[in-house]
């Protein structure tokens, strides 16, 4: 899967837990907490959501590398990828 | 028209999910209402059969107390269907509040109820089904009441701004413009938010008014809550995972089985303890606003099952989906302002409950442990008590009761 397309998917993914979320004016580098006021229960639906999109399941220990769109993306290409060579 | 939380005076009747005829059991969902807050699946109180149904589904704002449809008891629709028990509501509209309704007059083997849950309380849901404040909120000039009577609108809904909050004539007339006006508004989000800003302005208002508040806060160590948190989770798909706030639901409600006195509502001049822990949680809403509905037995549910309740409370909560029992129900308050770095918060309570729970951020603090100073993530719990119900040093004995509970967070 291409990083855009994962991009793509986690933005959708991410909008199902924040329907007022314009993409457009998403910050890619910036904590999804900060700009978008998500709580550990958004949080939490976000990796619940993301694990029913990509089907990868984020340990608790990882839960923290997830905090912007960019770090998502880098995490679920790297998982991704991890899971295709095993 | 039901009263769907302490602050709301009139609701739209959004569709009925129930036919006239269809037997209906106590808990059935049997329409939807939007209030200011969210369309609310509204549950009937009683066993028996729609009779008919008063009121369609319509745009019109109908203050609390209209009825909304006719229900046979349980005994009249199991005897052999008589005539008069369906031709009698006619006259219904013209006493809306009435607890008797027309079709209780006629010759009817058994009352019909009105679907009026605050003025036809059942013996098992009192709470529920309590109007806001009926005995303490008697401060209204005679004429005022006759004018709200005539105006179909509930004294104890109106703000007062003669001596000592006294509702006059002029707020009566207000009140009615107000909701003429708002029946009239465009239903657009900005409206609706207007109108939740309205009914928390009028619950707080009335809060701060009736309520003696008192305030206590404790420190607490939340380290060893955490860290079995933290290895419970590790194990756990994403699906399965607790986060600490219902560790804190769980705590405050068992601590409120050993305090029951803060569990309750002041009603008539009286603190009513409820037997039922149910706790209203504090979410707040996307766009502004917020609600309080309640985790029904949240004392009796495994920390699993708290967090499956928790997890789609809110889901609906913010999709402005509830059911009427979650937003009666709650006997106690609980917020926890804890994802935003707050320290501690000093809640106003939800009229006319007797108590509210704030939790503010853990965070880590020096704490002394056996003589030596450590870095400890640390929580402060305080309580908003009725000091008309409850003294501080009952409060006191509740916090520390939460306290000694999350320091056992495996027995939650």
């Amino acid at each position: 899967m291409s990083k855009d397309e994962i991009r793509t998917r986690v933005i959708k993914t991410l909008s199902g837990i924040v329907p007022e979320l314009d993409p457009r004016n998403l910050k890619p580098a910036v904590s999804l907490r900060d700009q978008l006021d998500v709580d550990s229960m958004d949080f939490l639906n976000f990796l619940i959501a993301l694990h029913q999109e990509f089907g990868v399941d984020v340990p608790e220990s990882d839960a923290g590398k997830l905090g912007t769109i960019d770090a998502c993306v880098d995490y679920l290409e790297q998982a991704l990828r991890q899971r295709t060579q095993v | 028209m039901p009263r769907l939380g302490a602050d709301m005076t009139a609701g739209k009747v959004v569709a009925w999910l129930k036919r006239p005829g269809e037997r209906i059991k106590r808990g059935d969902i049997i329409a939807v209402v939007e209030t200011d807050k969210a369309n609310v699946d509204v549950e009937s109180f009683v066993d028996g059969v729609l009779d008919k149904i008063l009121v369609e589904p319509s745009d019109e704002r109908l203050p609390v107390g209209t009825p909304l449809a006719l229900i046979r008891g349980e005994a009249s629709a199991e005897a052999p269907a008589p005539a008069p028990a369906t031709a009698a509501p006619a006259p219904a509209p013209a006493a809306p509040r009435a607890i008797v309704t027309p079709a209780a007059a006629a010759p009817a083997p058994l009352p019909s109820v009105a679907v009026a849950p605050e003025t036809a309380p059942t013996p098992a849901a009192p709470a529920a089904l309590r109007p806001a404040g009926a005995g303490e909120r008697a401060r209204i000039s005679p004429a005022a009441r006759k004018r709200a009577q005539e105006l179909q609108l509930d004294p104890a809904t109106l703000a007062g701004t003669g001596p000592q909050g006294r509702v006059t004539l002029a707020d009566v007339e207000r009140a009615a413009q107000g909701v003429k006006k708002q029946a009239g508004a465009a239903d657009t989000a900005v409206a609706r938010q207007m109108r939740m800003r309205e009914a928390i302005a009028t619950a707080m208002a009335r809060s701060k008014r009736e309520i003696p508040h008192y305030y206590l806060a404790c420190t607490i160590d939340f380290g060893r809550a955490l860290a079995w948190l933290a290895e419970r989770n590790a194990g756990r798909a994403v699906t399965e995972r607790l986060i600490y706030a219902v560790l804190l639901i769980k705590a405050s409600a068992l601590a409120l089985r050993e305090v029951p006195e803060l569990n309750g509502f002041w009603i008539d001049k009286h603190a009513q303890q409820s037997e039922a822990i149910h706790a209203g949680i504090a979410i707040s809403l996307r766009g502004g606003g917020l609600v309080a509905p309640a985790l029904h037995h949240a004392d009796r549910q495994s920390l699993d099952e708290l967090m499956r309740g928790f997890q789609d409370l809110v889901k609906r909560a913010r999709a402005g989906s509830l059911k009427s029992s979650e937003v009666t129900d709650p006997t106690v308050t609980i917020t926890s302002l804890g994802e935003r770095g707050v320290e501690s918060l000093f809640g106003i309570i939800t009229p006319p409950q007797l108590a509210l729970v704030g939790f503010g951020t853990p965070l880590e603090r020096p704490w002394v442990v056996d003589g030596k100073v450590i870095a400890r993530p640390l929580l402060s719990a305080t309580l908003s008590g009725d000091h008309r119900a409850t003294d501080g040093h009952r409060g006191a004995l509740f916090l520390t009761a939460v306290d000694r509970l999350l320091q056992q967070p495996e027995a939650l």
